[in-house]
């Protein structure tokens, strides 16, 4: 077996007292796309911001490149800053208004790549922009002339002019017109399949992770709850939240296009209370459940759960209409 | 029947130097009474300037046109003070963000007993009551306490039903939501979905629902109106919409949307190009650059909206089932 590109190990990153992300573990490959989803406040952007060491995290590694991106020093990290790039949720939030696109795509080549002379500077910078889909005489604009699409266009060339081998995408599609969706993660695939990067695409939208993901993680008050390949994930969910979720995202879809019932979810549970987050909001818990905080566990091949009672197999669950 | 609200060749514009941006373009429309119409467009598309002339909201500098009839009443001559007699009480509007859409520093209780005390006079305490009752008909658990919580102690969820209690006070007969689900998750925008669903055949009221989002409305709506540069291009039925679209736009966004089920393709399907520029000049069909049926006809002359038995549409070259 290959070697992953990353591997997180028990990471957990605490606000203060409280613990944002806790318990993860995954393994990601080169050209793998590992979608992330859960509610807000779950930790999704927490757990992509850790990684990146954009936020400090208190214990665990997250391995790249031979090099523990929680313990090395940053000048050890400056390097790999190359490798490890992120696509922000809020296109036109994310570019600095008083700098051209041009400027603003100069800036990794300046960083990373001294030595390029300034023709060769603005050839990669025109290259780029037509790699994402938008015109190389564009670098002289400033972001307000620019739609929402079209900034996330040129966030995504700012993330992959360094060639990244990791790329975050935070949200990428969340603020954008559904007829523009399709057209940025149409790009993401064909970057990835040109350059092999690896990719962590943390969305709310479901369809839009089950479209690019090999792998999805589903994450809940700050824990993995299931992991697994795309296709056994949404055919056969384990978890009940997961099914919880499934199921409301289809109710939200008009009913001519959708196929299972509609479902509510009632409030959490105290997330630092002993035992699962989960089971407040849980049709199937057990006493055991408010004691124990279920682990995450292997219940078939690559598709892992963390529920008392994944083992049990299918147990059909109705959540109340 | 009279209409609830009748909007009859309305069109919304902006100087801009010797410029004229028109944001909305000669659109008619009805809400009958108890009716909910579902209005659909990209950013851009004029939805929410639409929303803003008929409530009197528009900034100053804007040029309207039209009319807008609510219960027989011209709405587009009145001065504030008149509005205000039928703002809030008789017409009330949800908007998109319920973050931002509470005064952060006055308690919940506060907020909501206001309305009642400037449109319908009663006393504070008596409208402290009445809010208590309409937070517990929008399923808030608790009603007592939380109205005497602060905005950011409720979470977004929560906000966004007290944001629907409060336009549901005075017993409206037409209740406005501009896309008000769209910055929730998932699993609340599935509630709030059905939350509108109850009130509004519990209530009686008209409902104009407003999103980009075609599945968000479609499960509410019994008409879609469907905009695109400011003018109406198709207004049909829900379920004849959906199934059997006939405006080229139209039928692109349905095949936009990324399915949970089914079939997972390997590249998502998307309406290439991008919707036009404000202040752009459209003499002819606003969406034939876009458009795959489009034909030298549609490229000279602007199709006009022709109802038929099951809706109307805006092109020369209709998709037919």
């Amino acid at each position: 077996m290959n070697h992953p590109l990353l591997k997180v190990t028990d990471l957990r990153v605490n606000f203060g007292a409280q613990a944002a992300v806790r318990d993860m573990n995954f393994e990601l490959f080169a050209g793998e796309t590992l979608g992330i989803v859960g509610e807000s406040g779950s930790g999704k952007s927490t757990l992509a911001r850790a990684i990146l060491r954009l936020l400090r995290s208190a214990q665990g590694s997250v391995e790249f490149g031979g090099l523990d991106l929680v313990s090395c020093t940053a000048s050890q990290l400056r390097p790999h800053r190359r490798d490890l790039q992120i696509v922000f949720q809020d296109p036109q939030a994310s570019l600095n208004p008083r700098m051209t696109v041009g400027e603003a795509l100069a800036e990794p080549l300046k960083i990373f790549e001294p030595g390029l002379k300034p023709l060769e500077q603005q050839q990669r910078i025109g290259a780029i922009l037509e790699r994402v889909g938008l015109a190389a005489a564009m670098a002289a604009r400033y972001p307000h002339e620019f739609s929402g699409g079209q900034c996330q266009r040129i966030g995504i060339a700012r993330a992959m002019i360094l060639k990244p081998k990791l790329l975050v995408c935070d949200e990428p599609v969340s603020s954008l017109d559904v007829s523009i969706q399709g057209q940025i993660i149409n790009l993401l695939l064909d970057l990835q399949r040109d350059t092999a990067m690896a990719m962590l695409f943390i969305s709310h939208n479901l369809a839009v992770v089950r479209q690019l993901s090999h792998r999805v993680l589903v994450m809940y008050a700050g824990r993995p709850v299931e992991l697994g390949a795309r296709d056994s994930l949404f055919a056969a969910p384990l978890h009940p939240y997961t099914q919880a979720l499934l199921s409301a995202a289809r109710s939200a879809l008009p009913s001519a296009l959708r196929t299972a019932a509609s479902s509510e979810i009632p409030a959490a549970a105290d997330p630092e209370s002993a035992g699962c987050a989960f089971r407040g909001r849980c049709p199937i818990a057990l006493p055991i459940c408010a004691s124990r905080v279920p682990p995450l566990s292997e219940v078939s091949p690559g598709h892992w759960a963390a529920c008392h009672r994944s083992h049990e197999g299918n147990i059909p669950l109705s959540f109340p209409a | 029947m009279s209409a609830t609200l009748s909007v009859e060749k309305l069109s919304v514009s902006y100087a801009n130097g010797t410029e004229r941006i028109e944001a909305v373009r000669s659109l008619s429309f009805d809400v009958a009474p108890g009716e909910c119409l579902g209005i659909v467009g990209e950013s851009g598309s004029g939805k929410t300037q639409l929303l803003m002339a008929a409530m009197g909201l528009l900034a100053g500098n804007a040029v309207i046109d039209g009319s807008v009839r609510f219960e027989g009443e011209e709405l587009i001559t009145r001065d504030s003070a008149e509005l205000n007699r039928i703002r809030g009480a008789k017409v009330s509007m949800v908007f998109q963000d319920p973050m931002t859409s509470l005064t952060p520093h006055l308690k919940i209780g506060i907020q909501l007993a206001e309305v009642l005390v400037c449109h319908a006079a009663m006393s504070w305490r008596d409208a402290w009551a009445a809010a208590e009752r309409t937070l517990g008909r929008v399923h808030i658990s608790e009603p007592r306490r939380r109205l005497n919580q602060y905005p950011h102690e409720l979470s977004g969820g929560m906000r966004q039903r007290v944001m629907i209690g409060m336009g549901l006070l005075c017993g409206p007969s037409l209740l406005i939501a501009d896309e008000p689900t769209s910055a929730l998750d998932v699993t609340v925008q599935a509630q709030i979905i059905e939350l509108l669903r109850g009130l509004r055949s519990e209530m009686g009221m008209a409902l104009i629902l407003v999103s980009h989002d075609l599945g968000v409305v479609a499960g509410l709506a019994d008409r879609i109106l469907v905009m695109y540069a400011g003018r109406a291009v198709e207004c049909a039925a829900t379920q004849v919409l959906l199934q059997q679209p006939r405006h080229p736009y139209t039928a692109g966004l349905l095949k936009c949307i990324p399915s949970l089920d089914g079939p997972r393709v390997e590249r998502l399907a998307t309406l290439p190009g991008q919707p036009p520029q404000p202040g752009e000049r459209l003499e002819a069909c606003a969406f034939a650059p876009r458009c795959p049926r489009a034909a030298e006809r549609c490229r000279i002359e602007r199709p006009q909206l022709l109802g038929s038995s099951t809706g109307s549409v805006a092109c020369h070259f209709p998709l037919t089932s």
